[in-house]
């Protein structure tokens, strides 16, 4: 019953986060819709940890080291892009057009 | 025990000490002498400790209780069985006689060693033959003992090893032999090594590689360590090429002079020759004993007949051409002069007194080998011998005609290598180690004071433009120089004597030498004669460098105490080291001060032929000192007393003299044979065989097939490149380029348009994956 709301909250902000990398043209936004899909994410392994065991646990602790990484790399993306264009719309980056 | 076992620290420290001053050498404030010195120190000191618990290890040798047989297997059982499996049986099969015939005494350690070898081992086909031919051999030297009315106490060696590496089932070992044998040459190696680290801190001091020089010092002592202490013949190869490496890179040292650079490659090319006979002789061997390296089982097998005896002998001649190039045997000699470009403590060290040592130490290690191939005992001429022979008496005849007073001593060290070489084929074992012994001393004591003439005549070594009148200026250098000399020409009481004596007498020939192996009497002649030269041409040499007057310039100086002490050290060895084998004739003296050297140098077992040995003869003694005497007497009349003054410029009058005297000046014209003859040859007229035969019949072969290459490849070309093979590759890359455009569509460039298709595509095979599996 617990597991059910927990599980549907994360199914939300999955959700929220993928709407939020396919529509958003800002990439600052694009950046923080991925936190959410991982957050999701780490929402389900903690949940399901506590029914089988703790390594969900720990994986969830790595996706959160992951994630701070991951940010750090895309904020400096983000920034070089900025530096480059003035602009941080993502609509513009599309130099890899076939 | 504890000595024998751990014996491979010594070869590890020089290698240890050659690592240092290579790494760290430059930043001392010695520049890296310091560590070669001390690492070479510890290294004597070892080896002095080692030598001194083989002693008392030999004075323990249990006496034979039970049958010689018996006694003679377990005496191998400080054999590791893990590297000479032959050793080991016969070590347990003898514990297990000797037990029967002991009863239930309790046992020593080495029982219960030989009892935890594993019983079960294989021992193969050759279980057989060697048991018969073990009892057979304990019979026959049981006979011999009885003959002489003692039971001679067999040698325990000690052997130890490791697995190096492993092929399969085939492992090959690495580890150490210690018997007499290899201790006398750890305690020559590292004493001498020691002196002329000291001497080179002087000598070659401020030199520009003064850090490498020591480096492969260190690493030289280092290898031939390894080599004397081999365990197998694959170890004695790599030994034996460390050194030769060593060897180029020293004779070389001062490789900005193309002399020098050519004479260490000479050196090197020739014992490469040397080498492919080392190489077949070690293979034939392996095979030959069973598919084994152990130095043990070779000797084992070949001296109870384990091995037939026409492997044996085409072993040993290949063997022979090993020592030929290794030990300036005649006719691959002639590096060995060309050798002397290098510093003169490194001739001192590696071309007098230790490298050239390792062919002789080859045979003597690998005896069995030998004597049985060749059938020394009871012949009167072989190959070795005659090698020997031929190389002292030609090698002693070079030497008249040199200036160069290294050459001189390098034409001696040939000289005296072949007296040692035709001692091992006339079966004097112990008499060609002994002289070996002798020979380091004051061989090395001669080159040292050729070092010492050189640095006082401003590093010029030509004795006859460049020297003379030097006994006053360097006093020390002349009496050490002298006693040397003294010792070379076989002076009594000097070592020299006593060594060239045991080889004399070990030919057999002289009436009252019977007790040798055979009757070698032209080994004899040629042998007395070779010693009446070497006291001749080094006579010449003292008086061309001690007397007359100053030819050089300046004034010369006796050097420091670097270069005298050694000196004085090695000349005082060298007087006295003969009364370490004083004969066993000397009765009047006690037991214990005669034959010492051979009763702890010569194995007595097994894996040693039953040598005899020549006594003492008075006669011999008195002949042979007669003609090192008339040889110093004649030569002494004729430069210091200018007596035969109708001789003396004789070569220039006469053409007899003229011609025999070019012949000795282009040293028998065996470079003009190598360069000219050889190497011309293989360039000019077979080059241009070879040439001909290249252009007109292979090049036409090649040429035909190509032209029918060309027509086969046209209508290849056309008809099946063009139509087929393009056709289907035309026809895959329009639909590759065709699909290109169209999934081009796709690619717009825009991430969040991948995105939403890549969640799309998730969601359809999440959705695919709950319906399957659901």
């Amino acid at each position: 019953m617990l597991l059910n709301q927990f599980l549907l909250l994360s199914a939300i902000l999955f959700s929220i986060g993928v709407y939020g990398v396919i529509v958003r043209k800002n990439g600052v936004l694009v950046l923080m819709a991925i936190e959410l899909i991982l957050n999701a994410v780490n929402i389900n392994l903690i949940v399901f940890s506590t029914y089988w065991g703790a390594s969900g646990q720990v994986f969830a602790l790595f996706t959160i080291a992951i994630a701070a990484a991951e940010v750090g790399v895309g904020l400096a993306i983000v920034l070089l892009i900025y530096r480059n264009k003035r602009s941080i719309d993502i609509d513009e980056l599309d130099e890899l057009k076939g | 025990m504890w000595f024998f076992t751990h014996v491979w620290i010594i070869p590890a420290l020089m290698a240890t000490s050659f690592l240092l001053i290579l790494f760290f050498g430059k930043r001392m404030p010695k520049k890296g002498a310091e560590i070669g010195i001390v690492f070479v120190g510890a290294a004597f000191v070892l080896s002095l400790l080692t030598a001194g618990n083989w002693i008392a290890w030999s004075n323990d040798n249990p006496k034979p209780t039970g049958s010689v047989e018996a006694a003679e297997a377990s005496a191998l059982s400080n054999v590791d069985s893990s590297c000479s499996k032959v050793a080991a049986e016969l070590a347990e099969k003898g514990d297990e006689a000797d037990h029967s015939t002991k009863g239930s005494e309790s046992k020593s350690e080495e029982g219960a060693l030989a009892a935890s070898t594993d019983a079960s081992m294989p021992l193969g086909e050759s279980a057989a033959p060697v048991s018969a031919g073990a009892s057979g051999a304990g019979v026959a030297s049981g006979a011999a003992g009885a003959e002489k009315g003692e039971i001679e106490t067999p040698t325990r060696p000690v052997v130890t090893c490791a697995t190096w590496f492993q092929n399969g089932s085939n492992s090959i070992s690495i580890g150490t032999l210690v018997d007499g044998q290899s201790v006398l040459l750890l305690v020559v190696v590292t004493l001498i090594a020691l002196l002329v680290h000291v001497f080179s801190t002087d000598y070659v001091g401020g030199d520009r590689r003064y850090t490498h020089y020591f480096a492969f010092l260190s690493l030289f002592t280092g290898s031939m360590l390894f080599f004397v202490l081999a365990e197998n013949t694959l170890q004695m190869i790599v030994g034996w090429e460390l050194v030769g490496v060593c060897s180029f890179a020293l004779i070389g040292h001062w490789w900005e002079e193309k002399p020098n650079s050519d004479a260490a490659l000479k050196a090197f090319l020739t014992n490469r020759v040397g080498d492919v006979g080392l190489l077949v002789g070690v293979i034939i061997l392996y095979f030959g004993a069973n598919q084994s390296f152990s130095i043990m089982d070779i000797n084992i097998l070949s001296n109870e007949g384990g091995i037939g005896h026409s492997t044996l002998l085409i072993s040993s001649l290949c063997l022979i051409t090993a020592v030929m190039s290794k030990s300036g045997q005649f006719i691959l000699h002639t590096w060995l002069p060309d050798a002397m470009a290098g510093p003169t403590p490194v001739s001192a060290l590696i071309h007098a007194a230790t490298m050239v040592v390792a062919g002789i130490y080859m045979i003597a290690r690998l005896y069995p080998v030998f004597f049985e191939g060749l059938s020394i005992a009871g012949s009167s001429v072989n190959a070795l011998s005659m090698v020997g022979a031929v190389t002292a008496l030609f090698g002693a005849l070079l030497a008249f005609v040199q200036k160069d007073i290294k050459k001189v001593l390098a034409y001696s060290t040939v000289s005296q290598l072949g007296f040692m070489v035709t001692a091992l084929g006339v079966g004097a074992w112990t008499a060609a180690l002994f002289h070996l012994f002798t020979h380091a001393l004051f061989k090395a004591c001669l080159f040292l004071g050729a070092g010492s003439l050189s640095h006082a005549a401003h590093h010029s070594f030509n004795m006859v433009d460049d020297m003379g009148g030097m006994r006053h200026p360097l006093k020390r250098t002349y009496w050490t120089y002298l006693i040397a000399t003294g010792a070379l020409a076989g002076i009594f009481p000097l070592s020299g004597f006593w060594s060239k004596d045991e080889i004399l007498a070990g030919t057999g020939s002289f009436p009252g030498t019977e007790g040798a192996n055979g009757t070698y009497h032209l080994m004899l002649v040629m042998l007395l004669l070779a010693a009446f030269c070497t006291a001749a041409y080094m006579t010449r040499t003292i008086w061309y460098a001690f007397y007359g007057e100053y030819r050089g310039h300046g004034t010369p100086h006796e050097g420091g105490p670097r270069i005298t002490v050694p000196l004085i050290i090695l000349a005082s060895l060298g007087a006295i080291a003969g009364l370490a084998n004083l004969p066993k004739a000397f009765d009047f003296l006690p037991e214990g001060a005669r034959i010492r050297f051979e009763y702890y140098v010569e194995p007595i077992g097994l894996y040693f032929p039953s040598i005899s040995h020549a006594d003492f003869n008075l006669p011999l003694a008195i002949v042979s000192v007669a003609f090192g005497l008339a040889g110093i007497g004649l030569v002494y009349a004729f430069y210091f007393r200018n007596a035969f003054a109708g001789l003396h410029g004789l070569a220039e009058r006469n053409k007899v003299a003229a011609f025999f005297k070019n012949i000795l000046v282009n040293k028998y014209y065996f470079d003009w044979l190598y360069t000219t003859v050889i190497v011309g040859f293989v360039k000019g007229p077979l080059a241009r065989a070879t040439n001909w035969v290249n252009q007109n019949i292979i090049d036409g072969v090649v040429n035909l097939i190509g032209k029918g290459a060309v027509g086969a490849g046209g209508w290849v070309y056309e008809n099946v490149d063009q139509k087929v093979v393009d056709g289907a590759v035309n026809g895959a890359g329009m639909v590759a380029g065709e699909t290109g455009s169209a999934l081009r569509m796709t690619q717009t460039g825009r991430i969040q348009q991948y995105a939403a298709l890549f969640f799309a595509a998730v969601a359809i095979l999440a959705a695919v994956f709950v319906v399957v599996i659901g």
